[in-house]
């Protein structure tokens, strides 16, 4: 898919995303998006499952796996994995094709992200995601456009705030 | 003071933002939680300031500290007030948190409306687009509620970057505020033409949504998307649209055919392999139509899917099988042709991908290819590393072999071959499954029970090869199935005296109680067989000693801690002392050791209970004993018991009693056993003979010579079997060609060119045994059968059409010998001979007219209760029919159907008249849908004969078809009955009929005509009734039957198989039997006695028979004689 996504140039469309979730390797949430509305136990409940079945794949699976009566696609980008849940009839690959297109923004927006760019930045990361998806469909997929708006709002802001913790300059 | 220090800390926590909370969190690895909730209470300090840049720098901590799974609920009314700053700076953090941390039931939501009203309407597009952002995920009722109406304005902002997300946003509106939709909906359609494709494209998603819950109200939007996809190149819109559509079409098969054309390009040109496997996935999910176009459509699915499953991308391997397992729901034929590719998917390193090659192996078994395909399963057995991928392959294995009842396994010495290698599994938790399958396969397949025996009995002697890791693992469980099938058949072991020995070493001590249990319960029976086999020789020491090992070695197991096992090994310690001793003083005890375990045992189906008629007037919801006070009637009732039990062993066999009066009193007595709900009912037909001739009435049993040798020397290994069964195959393939070259000679001119070598097909192979299937659905097993005789068209075309025709008797409350096999083992003797005996004594003196009188209260029983009757009858009847097979051709577009018809093989054909009326006889039949069309309008209907009629509504012609009343819509089946009346019962009959139909499909509907013909043999008018030797002797000398006889030649069976047969084909039940002499009686549905004398020496076997109608003796003796010729 990768040789693909490139084809599919500008703007929109996708997925009814249930959930998506930032996890490092050792099981620490780095970020979440709901876009269902569950009570906060239960979403501490899905969490702590799904970090533990995902992080217990060995690395060479696929990126698909059926839970519950969701289907989750994962991928792994450097120390993070990147989670999203999708219903039954939603299609894999294109979910797959928008984690990444998110990883390609944080990239781009952070300068070669790392994991301590989200951990530092975390409102960031979720401006982000916020102008990429909204209520689990994608709104923007142009990663010009959305990278447009975020340094438009950015711009509104008064106080800049150090990208970079300082022991990393 | 006070204000130096307040200021001293907002100085100090003015220093602490996000970052050095992340910092602090991160050098507090030890203490986080004390850390933290130092840094809440200063959270909570900052939030009491004034300073909205204080609080929004609190806010924002908190929001990662909700991300770590705090608490911070309580802070809501502060999120709220970060959230109005008139800055966007805070307003953006602000809203961030609060699409955090609010949900429904936040209360302070509702304080938030008129902010976000304000905020919507703000002339700033990133003040509007943060409020929306934070509703997508807040929205309540009340919100969307008060909110619709501004967010409907937003629609058409002159921003399409506002555009965009109101229109996005609407959709969760709806969801919480229904109402919205309908005044929102125009405006959301003019959206899906907006300039700016991003709002179209938000526009189509929410349609899309929408119409995936509620398909019906988007179908006027079809041209529109139709137009969209076939114009957009934008493959995300695309894939949304196909979505819709594959939401509308099962509304409108229309748009199915239409969709086809755009489909197939989409699938042809794209090289975006999400938009692929969306378009393969919804020509899939519309598969019902069955046009041309479709069927193109999905051979191109089918190729392209491969083509994923052979990319090294795992995922991609992954979704192509996930999409086949969808196809072989459908198109099982074009998913198998693939085979070889998803075998290979069964190395992929990734176990996530073999599972999913499992779960479609699991349905791709066919009889030709289970073998094969099992044969792989076992060399990843062997290669597995890790044990829970074994076992799932080990419970794969059985699945696929076990699936809707054996139906794929021709050759089940191959299969305890394979049981019976994956017990050397190591460390499986599988072994009770690998049990139950033993013990199934060898209760239900009799054929398999001398093999079955054998092998257990190997494996009870190399026990200690599994004990090094017996204990760990389940594979133990194995030894309880052995022991119990090794004891169970014994008359099949070949060194029974080995096998004991086996069973009763130290060794077995250190196996779990239950098994050990069925050990010592076992051993017994095989003592029991020993003992039988040892006295017939003359030397008698070899039985002392086999009772001598018995008293050696048991005493190890009654000093087991296992009650069950302790208790079990005392009471047959004892026993076997008892029997020693009698030994001694030379009495022969072999015959009643053997009496403990005799009785046959005979599979029963779930629901079996059920289908046991309630008898008239009993209230099972009544009290049996009503509860105490009149307790006085109930103390004669012991009483009579014992006085019962005196005269039994006294009674000669042949007493003075008067003959009538006995059988009078036989009589009321089986009217009261029948109305005893408590009274386990054996049947006494099949009582008489079960030593010799196992239930043979209950079950349709094909006897089968086997043409492979059953006895292999040590454990089995299943490869040679797939041998041996393509030599079977090969060798009923070539007689087949024989039979039909016949055929087709004999009538030339129908179809020309028949293809010889043609592939195997799938209706070609025959099992080599024959399941005992009890379900709810009993003609399965005729279904079996008449692939027997199937002429299999090699084109698969789709309109098949079969019928099953079945007969059986008709208001009949079920006689003994129809009652459902119980397992009568141990009890059956005891009840029925004090229950005997106490009748005669009980019963009040009438007159001997007794038969006629029944016969005429019979009669007046009504209609309605008697179906009820005749319902039961049929579930648990041996499944007989005709039957039929149909053949198409596929001729330019046009599907033609001709039919030919095959009359069933005499011996599964069971037609039974009724014995309260005798001139009516019910033809029950099955119909089954076996095509792809809808068949409706079914006519059924049957050409008259002088004699035999079918019974028509008053009032229509003597050729009128009678309407069935149902119709079929593919795959479905269900039953009619039909009526006949019949005059003359003394010669056989066949009726030629028709069932005409109409065939429907999406674009066409055909009249379709098929033709069967009804069998009824003199046989069908026979009914097993049981009789006695005293009423059977009175019968012979009243000297009013005419008598004949018959001889049959080269009979090579044993003789009560030859009994038993007769029984089962032909309806008699035995009176007597002395050595190779056999008296058996039967009576026609018009009073007709029919009695036979058969002899037997060498192959001959003669038959004398006595009737008062010699034109039915005739055809009866005939329809044995055919019978006979047959085996």
């Amino acid at each position: 898919w990768r040789r693909n996504h490139r084809n599919t140039s500008c703007v929109i469309m996708s997925n009814n995303m249930q959930f998506m979730l930032l996890f490092s390797r050792q099981g620490k949430l780095r970020l979440q998006k709901w876009y269902v509305p569950l009570s906060d136990k239960e979403k501490k409940k899905i969490t702590r499952e799904l970090v533990q079945t995902v992080l217990a794949r060995k690395p060479k699976m696929c990126s698909f796996l059926e839970w519950r009566d969701l289907k989750i696609v994962y991928k792994r980008y450097a120390s993070l994995y990147f989670c999203c849940a999708i219903e039954d009839q939603d299609n894999e690959l294109i979910t797959l094709e928008i984690i990444h297109r998110y990883v390609e923004l944080l990239d781009k927006y952070f300068g070669s992200v790392c994991e301590l760019d989200i951990i530092f930045n975390f409102e960031k990361a979720y401006f982000i995601l916020d102008e990429f998806l909204l209520g689990g469909e994608a709104q923007e997929t142009s990663k010009k456009n959305v990278l447009k708006a975020i340094e438009q709002a950015d711009l509104l802001q008064e106080v800049r705030y150090v990208i970079k913790p300082p022991w990393e300059q | 003071m006070a204000l130096k220090i307040v200021k001293g800390s907002i100085d100090r926590m003015f220093d602490k933002n996000l970052q050095d909370l992340v910092r602090g969190i991160r050098n507090h690895k030890e203490d986080e939680a004390k850390y933290i909730s130092t840094c809440i209470d200063e959270i909570k300090q900052e939030l009491k300031q004034d300073n909205i840049a204080v609080k929004a720098n609190a806010v924002c901590k908190l929001t990662y500290l909700q991300m770590l799974g705090y608490d911070v609920s309580w802070a809501a009314f502060n999120i709220v007030e970060v959230m109005s700053s008139s800055k966007f700076t805070y307003k953006r953090i602000g809203y961030l948190a609060a699409s955090q941390c609010f949900h429904e039931n936040t209360d302070v939501i509702m304080l938030t409306t008129n902010q976000i009203r304000k905020d919507l309407s703000s002339p700033n597009q990133y003040d509007t687009g943060v409020a929306l952002t934070g509703l997508s995920c807040f929205v309540t009722p009340d919100l969307a509620r008060d909110l619709a109406n501004d967010i409907m304005t937003l629609m058409s902002h002159t921003k399409p970057y506002i555009r965009k997300k109101a229109v996005l946003i609407m959709y969760k509106v709806f969801l919480k505020y229904p109402e919205s939709l309908r005044p929102a909906f125009p405006r959301l359609k003019e959206k899906l033409e907006d300039p700016d494709p991003g709002v179209q494209s938000a526009a189509v998603n929410v349609i899309c949504e929408l119409a995936r819950r509620n398909p019906k109200n988007y179908l006027s939007l079809a041209p529109l998307f139709f137009k969209l996809m076939t114009s957009s190149t934008n493959n995300w819109v695309l894939i949304k649209i196909i979505k819709l559509f594959g939401a509308l079409t099962p509304l409108e098969p229309r748009l199915g055919k239409k969709l086809i054309e755009p489909l197939t390009n989409l699938i042809h040109s794209t090289s975006a392999m999400s938009l692929l496997y969306e378009c393969v996935n919804t020509v899939i999910a519309g598969q019902y139509s069955c046009s041309v176009g479709h069927i193109k459509s999905h051979l191109l699915c089918v190729q392209k899917l491969r083509i994923l499953i052979e990319d090294s991308d795992q995922n991609l391997k992954y979704l192509g099988l996930l999409a086949m397992s969808k196809i072989l729901k459908t198109h099982p034929k074009s998913v198998q042709s693939h085979k070889d590719l998803i075998l290979q998917c069964l190395d992929d390193k990734d176990e996530s991908i073999r599972l999913r090659a499992l779960d479609l192996l699991y349905g791709m078994v066919s009889k030709k290819n289970l073998m094969e395909i099992v044969k792989k399963l076992m060399i990843h057995v062997d290669k597995a590393e890790g044990t829970t991928y074994r076992d799932e392959l080990l419970t794969k294995i059985i699945d696929i072999c076990s699936q809707s009842n054996y139906q794929y396994i021709t050759n089940f010495e191959w299969y305890i071959s394979i049981l019976v290698e994956l017990t050397r599994l190591e460390g499986t938790r599988h072994g009770h499954l690998i049990a139950s399958q033993m013990l199934d396969v060898a209760i239900r397949v009799k054929a398999i029970r001398v093999f079955a025996v054998a092998q257990m009995a190997t494996l009870l002697d190399n026990a200690h090869l599994l004990t090094g890791n017996m204990q760990r693992n389940g594979i133990c469980e194995v030894l309880y199935a052995a022991a119990w099938i090794c004891g169970e058949f014994s008359e099949h072991l070949e060194n029974p005296v080995q096998t004991l020995e086996a069973m009763l070493r130290p060794k077995v001590a250190t196996l779990p109680g239950h098994i050990q249990a069925v050990y010592v319960q076992n051993a017994a029976k095989l003592f029991a067989t020993i003992l039988k086999n040892q006295e017939g020789n003359t030397d008698s020491t070899a039985a002392q000693e086999t009772s001598q090992m018995m008293i050696d070695r048991l005493p190890l197991f009654v000093q087991s801690a296992n009650l069950e096992v302790q208790e079990r090994a005392s009471c047959i310690l004892q026993l076997v002392k008892y029997i020693q001793k009698l030994q001694q003083k030379d009495v022969e005890v072999a015959e009643e050791v053997s009496a403990l375990f005799a009785g046959e045992l005979n599979p029963v189906a779930p629901k079996a209970q059920k289908k046991v008629p309630v008898p008239e007037g009993l209230d099972l919801d009544a009290w049996i004993n009503e509860p105490p006070s009149e307790s006085e009637s109930e103390d004669e009732q012991p009483k009579a018991i014992f006085t019962k039990e005196e005269p039994k062993h006294s009674r000669p066999r042949h007493t003075e009693v008067d003959e009538k009066e006995l059988a009078r009193r036989r009589e009321a007595r089986k009217q009261e056993q029948a109305n005893n709900p408590f009274y386990i009912k054996a049947s006494p037909s099949s009582q008489k003979v079960y030593q010799e001739a196992p239930g043979v009435e209950h079950i349709p049993v094909v006897q089968i010579d086997l043409s492979v040798p059953l006895k292999v020397p040590g454990l089995p290994m299943s490869d040679q079997y797939v041998k041996l069964e393509e030599e079977r195959r090969q060798k009923e393939r070539a007689e087949k060609k024989k039979k039909e070259k016949k055929k087709r000679k004999e009538k030339r001119s129908g179809r020309g060119k028949k293809h010889d070598s043609g592939p195997e097909s799938e209706e070609d192979i025959t099992p080599a045994h024959v399941v005992d299937i009890v379900t709810e659905e009993m003609p399965e097993v005729g279904m079996h059968l008449s692939d027997d005789v199937a002429q299999e068209d090699q084109n698969h075309l789709p309109v098949r059409v079969k019928i099953c025709i079945c007969m059986f008797c008709l208001c009949r409350p079920l006689a003994d010998s129809e009652k459902l096999p119980v397992r009568s083992h141990r009890a059956a003797g005891a009840p029925k001979s004090s229950a005997e005996d106490g009748e005669a004594e009980n019963a009040t003196p009438q007159e001997p007219k007794k038969k006629s009188s029944k016969e005429k209260r019979d009669k007046k029983k009504d209609k309605e209760r008697d179906r009820k009757v005749r319902l039961r009858c049929w579930k648990h009847f041996p499944p007989s029919g005709h039957k039929s097979d149909s053949r198409s051709t596929q001729s330019e577009g046009r599907t033609v159907v001709t039919f030919l018809v095959f009359p069933l093989p005499r011996k599964v054909c069971d037609i039974q008249g009724n014995l309260q009326d005798g001139s009516q006889v019910v033809v029950s039949v099955i119909f089954e849908n076996k095509s792809d069309s809808f068949l409706k309008s079914m006519e059924f209907n049957v050409l008259d004969s002088l004699n035999s009629k079918l019974q028509r509504p008053e009032g229509s012609g003597p050729h009128d078809g009678l309407t069935v009343p149902f119709q079929l819509p593919p795959g479905v089946s269900n039953e009619a009955r039909f009526v006949f009346t019949v005059q003359s019962i003394v010669m056989p009959q066949k009726l030629k009929g028709t069932l005409t139909f109409i065939v429907k499909n999406e674009d066409s509907s055909t009249h379709e005509k098929l033709d069967f013909k009804l069998h009824f043999t003199c046989t069908s008018y026979l009914i097993t009734t049981p009789c006695y030797s005293d009423a059977f002797a009175k019968l012979l000398e009243s000297g009013d039957l005419k008598s004949s006889s018959v001889r049959l030649e080269g009979v090579n069976m044993p003789f009560h198989h030859l009994l038993a047969r007769i029984c089962f084909h032909h309806h008699f039940s035995v009176v007597e039997r002395i050595d190779s002499c056999a008296s058996m009686y039967s009576r026609s549905i018009q009073g007709h006695h029919v009695c036979l004398l058969v002899k037997t020496s060498g192959q001959t076997v003669s038959i004398d028979a006595k009737c008062d109608e010699p034109t039915l003796l005739g055809n009866v003796l005939d329809e044995i004689k055919q019978t006979f010729s047959q085996c």
